[in-house]
């Protein structure tokens, strides 16, 4: 069943194993809660900008890595014996990373992106659809201790040299780690769109008798049923 | 003339240590270094793993007034993280945030070394917790993006001082705050008046409110009048610096704190832009005297990673630790001479 109204929302627990295969993807729900078990990786500007502008290779083939990109990176260190110490971690806003996507899609085969704040619908439809590979949120989105539990090792952490701890590609390994929850589906829903649905239902009454600024800024969004991502 | 310029290298930080400052050696009355960088690695890990007592009192009457399941779901995974965070001694969130200082000393304050000795400790315990705790990294160059891994760089940390007019004591407040989203300035003028701040505020909340941008429910402050950087300072002093429940002196000030809180709280938006009521958690406003034609606002919000940790030090040696900056007071407020 397509979920179409934040209402419908059953919030059913569900269990992934990373990599994820595209069958399993299918038949999560908006709005649905998912733990993870397996191996992701994690990357943000440093990994979209080294691999897809200056067109740097990982030094292992992207499918020994996972298909699960966790758009974060964590709070750690190195420890003296050559290890690293992992103890919490958050996700970063996703939408900066729009104009990367198709062609890390294409280069990478992920399929399943974890992150804060999702992209647009006009997004999913577009770049995850067409590639098979849905959006899951992180929840809250300060939980780095408890998403920190769910780290059982570190597999390598690549390019740590060049693009120091907070932007190298931690490749992670996970035990039922979470919550997450589904926020694009297979046919690109976004379930954040469809709590702004609800939400702007209310607005004009929250702004009753509040007047525009006597001094507009040039550029402004006037219209506050839209979203500025 | 003699030249300004004093030995040093501006890309490691190091300059020599200055001859004794008369007055400020250990033992005669001024607080030694050591201690100051010990207590600042101490507040740097208690702001990074525990949250205040009354941010975390305000976080659970949301969830309790929370209606949504979705809403409410998210809140209780925020309670249960506050919790693994103290119980495994981990970071609170991973994004931990910019690291900064907050330092007030009384009027009859020295401290072992003098000033640069002190900014040195507090940007030595800064680097070594961020390795030991261990923090993010999150300092970087902003152009070259070029990152030390110690949360130092220039400018960085920031610390800023206030003295009080007697007392041999130093506080230190160190807040790490993350993200973002969720702060932002308007020129507002007089004819705006209360409504103009009441439409800005809830545009802010509503544009970072949706999706959970802001990582609310967040303490929210808000700044009016003075310049564009005094509004910004302000607003973010009010958000992090003052505890949830406390109240402006002025009482028209104290009531519009209230009438923001139940305002935001009324949107209709809960965590991470969700249908619900969880927005606000408290809403402090700082004022500050401005050009007579305008009235500049700022807003700033600070998540429910909300961290921050204050110590008193004495040259006693002593030191408590406190949850209330008490940064705030009537001097720093004044009016007059």
């Amino acid at each position: 069943m397509t979920i179409t109204s934040i209402d419908q929302v059953t919030m059913d627990q569900v269990r992934l194993r990373c990599p994820v295969r595209t069958d399993d993807l299918r038949a999560l729900k908006l709005g649905d809660v998912v733990y993870l078990d397996g191996v992701i990786y994690t990357g943000r500007e440093g990994l979209y900008h080294r691999l897809l502008d200056e067109k740097q290779e990982l030094p292992v083939p992207w499918s020994t890595v996972s298909n699960v990109n966790f758009h974060c990176s964590p709070a750690a260190s190195p420890t003296e014996g050559g290890g690293y110490n992992v103890r919490a971690v958050t996700a970063t806003a996703s939408f900066r990373f729009g104009k990367w996507m198709q062609a890390f899609f294409e280069k990478t085969g992920a399929r399943l992106i974890i992150g804060k704040g999702g992209m647009t619908s006009k997004d999913y439809k577009r770049l995850y659809v067409p590639n098979q590979a849905l959006y899951l949120t992180t929840v809250g989105y300060g939980l780095g201790a408890m998403y920190g539990r769910g780290i059982t090792g570190v597999r390598a952490a690549h390019w740590l040299k060049e693009l120091g701890i907070a932007q190298a590609v931690w490749v992670l390994e996970v035990s039922n780690m979470g919550p997450f929850i589904v926020e694009s589906d297979s046919e690109g829903n976004s379930l954040f769109e469809l709590a702004n649905k609800k939400i702007n239902e209310n607005l004009a009454e929250v702004y009753q008798g509040l007047p525009q600024p006597v001094l507009r800024r040039f550029g402004e969004e006037t219209d506050r049923r839209e979203e500025v991502v | 003339m003699p030249s300004l310029r004093i030995s040093g290298d501006r890309k490691t930080g190091r300059y020599p240590i200055p001859g004794t400052i008369p007055g400020t050696a250990a033992g005669l009355g001024a607080i030694p270094t050591g201690l100051i960088k010990e207590v600042a690695r101490e507040l740097m890990a208690r702001a990074a793993i525990g949250i205040p007592a009354d941010f975390k009192a305000g976080v659970r009457e949301l969830a309790r007034a929370e209606q949504n399941p979705l809403s409410a779901f998210v809140l209780k995974q925020i309670n249960a993280n506050y919790d693994i965070a103290e119980a495994d001694g981990r970071p609170m969130c991973g994004d931990t945030g910019l690291p900064r200082w907050y330092v007030k000393a009384g009027n009859a304050c020295r401290t072992e070394g003098g000033f640069f000795a002190l900014e040195r400790a507090l940007r030595e315990a800064t680097a070594e917790s961020t390795r030991e705790i261990p923090l993010r990294p999150n300092r970087v160059h902003p152009l070259t993006r070029q990152d030390h891994d110690n949360n130092l760089g220039t400018h960085a940390p920031e610390i800023q001082y206030a003295f009080e007019p007697e007392g041999e004591w130093l506080d230190l407040t160190t807040v790490h705050k993350g993200g973002l989203f969720g702060s932002d300035y308007r020129m507002l003028f007089p004819a705006d008046g209360i409504p103009g701040i009441k439409k800005f505020f809830l545009d802010t909340m509503v544009e970072f409110g949706r999706r959970g941008m802001a990582c609310q429910p967040a303490v929210v402050g808000l700044g009016i009048g003075g310049c564009k950087d005094t509004t910004m300072r302000i607003a973010k002093e009010a958000a992090c610096l003052r505890p949830v429940g406390d109240r402006n002196p002025d009482s028209q000030l104290a009531a519009l704190e209230l009438e923001l809180k139940k305002l935001g709280n009324s949107i209709g938006m809960g965590p991470m832009g969700f249908v619900g009521s969880a927005m606000v958690v408290d809403a402090h406003i700082e004022i500050a005297y401005t050009h007579t034609g305008g009235m500049p606002c700022a807003i700033h919000t600070f998540c429910f990673a909300s961290r921050r940790a204050t110590a008193r030090l004495t040259p006693a040696g002593e030191v408590s630790f406190r949850d209330d900056p008490q940064w705030f007071t009537d001097y720093y407020r004044r009016e007059g001479v």
